[in-house]
């Protein structure tokens, strides 16, 4: 299975996951700061910031599109628990 | 004469002056004794609605809870007619503020809705109606009545996330929504007139706005420029007599009561636990000990059992870091542990550093639960509990020890960058 790498930079951590990984699968087992509350796209709580590798996460769907709007959502900032990891390196961060 | 005259002589509700240009339009709730589940209120609630009138329209600040909906009509009757409506401004979307909503609209087709920009999918929500109009507006954004205007303030979290403020600078009133608010019915509706309702203001911000301290601070530093002389609130006394000196109680209130005495570079770790043979005590304490070996970590251990939930929930407000420890009895983690974890809706932990610990006999699935509730808490939990069957061995304390060590090192970010298998996790 390919194989992606995720850093949470406010702990320094780095994790390798399979492609299809979603960040939340992954965020609060390893204790990064990114928090959340619905888990399924409507709340927004877990907004963070992608500083490298934008273009290795899913497409948002037009709903995340939409909650991010809503959110006042700034640049390069997704749902945590939407985004699936595809590929190469990826950086985020809690906003 | 101490009394608002409420009401006409033929006995029906009408609107009570704040200004030759604003009325209040609201309601008065004096049956109500408990309000959302988890405020208890001893004389009722006002559900505060006003209209404000410029030289080219009228605008209509909140509504009332459904139920009252005729009394906020009559009143809005009283002094302007619905086609005067250019207007209809909703500071906070809860039902209490919103449930005359679809009526007035449905009588005032042609004015135009103000909600805050986090509002928007609330509004679908709540009204059900996937057609309805509206502006979404943010700090900086205003609308004209012609010589009065209504400016708006971006004031999310307080208490919901749609939540704003609305300014009329002619008039020096500021419409708060439920900021500076408080449950308390009284018919002379205003703060100089009504009985004493300051328990009822303290009690009210404790549940209502203390989760959201750092909104609240925000919100004051928007707040904190304008020339204010009366804050047209949604619940309570209308405060027209120095309002300021509620502004800076809301501003004590947000600030920590008690400076500690940590220097800018030094964290609190707080670690709590129960014991009911000692076991999970010696864990305690060992965890206790790892942890002191990290500088500048401040620990703290305490015995649920020697002391009042409240305390303790004000502790881990200012704390950086809170460590539990419970035992597993009957397959669950104790009383004492959930009636704390069930106290800490009233503070933000958001992105605490979170830690669990515990003896048992048998599962010993107390601390998973923990380490969950922690996470639903949204608390970081970075660090697999740990658990120990009965009496901990002389290996199993300095495992202790380690966990303590290695959590206090999470807490001053001194573990390092590492690398980690998804598998691993």
């Amino acid at each position: 299975m390919a194989k992606a790498t995720i850093t949470f930079e406010d702990i320094n951590v780095t994790v390798t996951v399979p492609a299809g990984t979603r960040v939340i699968e992954v965020s609060e087992k390893v204790g990064s700061a990114i928090t959340y509350g619905c888990r399924e796209g409507d709340c927004g709580t877990c907004i963070m910031k992608v500083t490298d590798g934008w273009n290795n996460l899913s497409e948002p769907s037009v709903l995340e599109d939409k909650v991010l709007r809503e959110n006042m959502a700034g640049k390069h900032n997704r749902l945590a628990c939407q985004a699936q990891v595809l590929g190469g390196k990826i950086s985020v961060k809690p906003v | 004469m101490n009394s608002v005259e409420l009401e006409n002589a033929a006995g029906i509700p009408k609107a009570v002056e704040l200004s030759e240009r604003v009325h209040w339009i609201g309601a008065l709730d004096s049956n109500l004794r408990t309000f959302d589940i988890i405020l208890k209120t001893a004389n009722g609630t006002t559900y505060n609605a006003y209209v404000i009138r410029g030289s080219e329209g009228v605008a209509v600040i909140d509504t009332v809870k459904e139920g009252f909906a005729s009394d906020f009509f009559a009143r809005f009757e009283s002094v302007a007619d619905y086609s005067e409506i250019k207007v209809i401004v909703l500071n906070h979307l809860e039902p209490d503020h919103t449930g005359a909503l679809p009526e007035l609209m449905r009588r005032a087709p042609q004015a135009q809705l103000y909600i805050s920009q986090k509002a928007q999918s609330m509004l679908k929500g709540l009204l059900k109606q996937e057609e309805l109009r509206f502006t979404p507006v943010l700090t900086g954004n205003s609308v004209s009545l012609g010589d009065r205007t209504l400016q708006f303030l971006h004031t999310p979290y307080l208490h919901w996330p749609d939540t704003q403020c609305t300014f009329s600078p002619e008039e020096q009133i500021l419409f708060s929504g439920d900021v500076f608010g408080c449950h308390f019915c009284d018919n002379r509706l205003f703060n100089d007139k009504v009985g004493d309702f300051r328990f009822s203001f303290e009690y009210y911000y404790s549940y209502i706005m203390r989760p959201f301290k750092s909104y609240v601070l925000s919100a004051l530093e928007l707040i904190d420029p304008l020339t204010i002389s009366t804050i047209a609130l949604a619940h309570g006394p209308i405060l027209r007599d120095r309002p300021q000196r509620y502004i800076k109680r809301y501003r004590e209130l947000s600030s920590p009561a008690l400076h500690s005495e940590l220097s800018e570079n030094q964290k609190t770790l707080l670690i709590f636990y129960i014991s009911s043979y000692g076991n999970t005590r010696k864990m305690a304490e060992a965890i206790y000990n790892g942890a002191m070996q990290v500088p500048d970590v401040r620990v703290s251990l305490y015995d649920l059992e020697g002391g009042e939930v409240a305390p303790f929930v004000d502790l881990i407000e200012e704390a950086d870091g809170l460590i539990l420890g419970t035992p597993t009895i009957n397959g669950d983690a104790v009383k004492p542990i959930w009636d704390l974890l069930s106290s800490l809706a009233v503070v933000n932990l958001k992105t605490k550093l979170g830690g669990v610990f515990g003896s048992y006999g048998w599962t010993g699935e107390g601390v998973r639960m923990v380490e969950d509730r922690l996470r639903g808490l949204k608390l970081r939990v970075p660090i697999s509990g740990l658990r120990v069957k009965l009496i901990p061995t002389d290996e199993e304390i300095l495992e202790c020890e380690a966990f303590g060590l290695e959590l206090a090192k999470e807490l001053m970010g001194l573990r390092g960058a590492r690398e980690i298998n998804f598998e691993d996790l």
